[in-house]
């Protein structure tokens, strides 16, 4: 019976956090009317998260691409058709690697600072203070974060990708066991990427993106407990919006077929 | 603070806690009067500050088992300082976290002005007053400037134009006694200068009720007294009405025209502050005799 009880409970709570993050969603959506007069805390969001992690970003997505390129190009020598490997890079970079890792560093890197943010906000009840001063906790903070996501995530994404794709190119060429030129690695590439797969990568980075400013809030939102709540909320964070990009990436691949 | 944390869970009070007056979900659980979106009340007059009345009738609010608020019933005049006193967890605070909406009642009503705090209509129509609180932590922005702290809502509402902003965040500083800081940043300042520019801040709003939740808390007595000179000068220069919870007996004695005494979720007396310090009520004596250790 403890057992039951115990399971009854684990339901009612995630069925009660479910409904608590989709009606923040629908009030931080509809404070997206207000974005024009907030526009310098969205433009200093998308700052904050696209130049504070572009570095970082780029440096991994090198390294996600040349380690791809030497993976796939030692299997396919095997079988005489590395040429392919062009295609093979290009396409994991735009339609997975790079809307995924791009969202899992951000999630670590932005996702875990905004729930100790809004967190130390909560507990330090300048939530309170902000509400006593008639201005809504969700379009103040919520809404610059939540847009500022949205578009920043895209964006940096393009870069992973095309740096990701550059990576490959020069292990493709430079590696003697792999050893593709870059006219033919790039070649490839062109013909098996279409318009159309670089639209999807964007518009799954942009939906994880959501995903990772939606749950910081959230997360900070339900702060609790001084200094170790905060820290808790921290890792509760990146732990949510990890789990929730992976669910979303199948799902989004599966209807983007 | 430890019965506040208890109230972290449930929809509900998730959704009090992010939304000004339970925003959505209050919409809905009003049958979706109105707009469906808790849109905040835009509050554009900007006139001197009036003082307001306070009616509080058999107010009562539960966390769980534990009943923390007991049938409350208090009136406080416009213009007048109130303070109510009483040992920490008594539920002062909770009591004026209530006045500010903050939190919802069980039972029981709060009148300001003869509008009721928490229907439906007064929701929708928006207040005809405004209104200020001061925390215990002060709850400055972190991110922001001293001097856009104070002009936070004047700025957020587009009270005025800037050069107004400007002139008013300057003058409200000085009335706490804080001229030329509006430039620092709030992580320089003291204990002292952060409860003052909490002061400026609500000050900044005209309002005509403002609550100061433990202001003496954490400040040694020469700050203390500052703080006491702050709000007696504002007595004279402004006409708001002012509530103070406190557990410094001395500061709220010397400060207000009235004080009560609450004591495990009731209020067990309330009077000026002769009729208190003359009271024979043995809680109070006990209050007295305690925060003066003992001293006559």
């Amino acid at each position: 019976m403890p057992l039951l009880s115990t399971a009854g409970r684990k339901v009612l709570g995630l069925s009660q956090a479910t409904g608590e993050m989709l009606t923040l969603l629908c009030e931080t959506l509809y404070y997206f009317k207000e974005a024009p007069r907030n526009r310098h805390s969205i433009l200093r969001q998308m700052h904050l998260i696209g130049t504070g992690t572009l570095p970082i970003a780029m440096l991994m997505a090198l390294f996600v691409g040349m380690v791809l390129a030497l993976q796939t190009g030692a299997e396919l020598t095997q079988y005489g058709s590395q040429e392919a490997i062009g295609a093979i890079v290009g396409l994991s970079m735009v339609k997975e690697l790079g809307p995924v890792m791009t969202s899992l560093l951000v999630a670590g890197r932005i996702g875990s600072a905004m729930a100790a943010e809004v967190g130390a906000m909560k507990v330090y009840e300048e939530i309170d203070a902000l509400k006593t001063l008639e201005i809504s906790p969700v379009r103040y903070l919520a809404m610059p974060r939540l847009l500022g996501c949205l578009f920043a995530l895209p964006a940096l994404t393009v870069f992973t990708m095309v740096v990701g794709i550059f990576g490959g190119g020069i292990v493709a060429e430079v590696n003697p066991m792999i050893d593709v030129p870059q006219s033919v690695y790039y070649d490839n590439l062109m013909r098996s990427l279409e318009y159309k797969d670089i639209l999807k990568g964007l518009l799954k980075a942009m939906f994880f993106g959501g995903i990772i400013a939606h749950v910081g809030c959230y997360v900070g939102f339900k702060t609790s407990g001084g200094a170790r709540g905060i820290g808790q909320s921290t890792t509760r964070s990146v732990v949510i919006s990890f789990l929730l990009i992976m669910i979303a990436n199948y799902f989004l691949t599966r209807f983007m077929i | 603070m430890g019965l506040n944390d208890k109230n972290n869970s449930g929809l509900m009070t998730f959704l009090a806690n992010v939304t000004p007056f339970g925003g959505l979900f209050g919409k809905l659980a009003h049958g979706f009067g109105g707009s469906m979106f808790g849109d905040e009340n835009h509050v554009t007059r900007y006139e001197d500050s009036r003082g307001v009345q306070i009616t509080v009738d058999h107010l009562n609010k539960s966390f769980d088992d534990n009943h923390v608020l007991k049938d409350i019933c208090l009136d406080v005049a416009a213009g007048e300082t109130f303070s109510i006193i009483g040992p920490s967890g008594t539920g002062k605070s909770l009591l004026l976290k209530h006045l500010v909406k903050l939190l919802q009642p069980d039972s029981g009503t709060i009148r300001i002005n003869e509008q009721d705090l928490y229907s439906a209509r007064s929701s929708e129509e928006g207040t005809n007053y405004r209104y200020s609180m001061v925390f215990q932590s002060a709850a400055l922005f972190n991110s922001l400037t001293v001097g856009e702290n104070v002009g936070l809502w004047l700025r957020e509402k587009r009270i005025c134009n800037e050069a107004r902003i400007r002139r008013i965040i300057r003058d409200k500083l000085k009335l706490v006694g804080l001229e030329g800081t509006e430039e620092l940043r709030t992580d320089e300042l003291s204990g002292g200068m952060r409860k003052r520019v909490a002061i400026a801040r609500s000050l900044a709003m005209n309002p005509d009720l403002i609550l100061y939740d433990e202001p003496t808390a954490e400040l040694d007595p020469v700050t203390s007294d500052e703080l006491a000179r702050v709000i007696t000068g504002l007595k004279e220069k402004v006409n708001l009405t002012t509530i103070i919870v406190s557990h410094d007996l001395n500061f709220a004695l010397y400060l207000s025209d009235r004080v009560a005494m609450m004591h495990d979720g009731r209020i067990v007396e309330i009077g000026t502050p002769e009729e208190i310090k003359k009271s024979t009520n043995p809680l109070i004596r006990d209050f007295i005799y305690t925060t003066t250790k003992g001293i006559k």
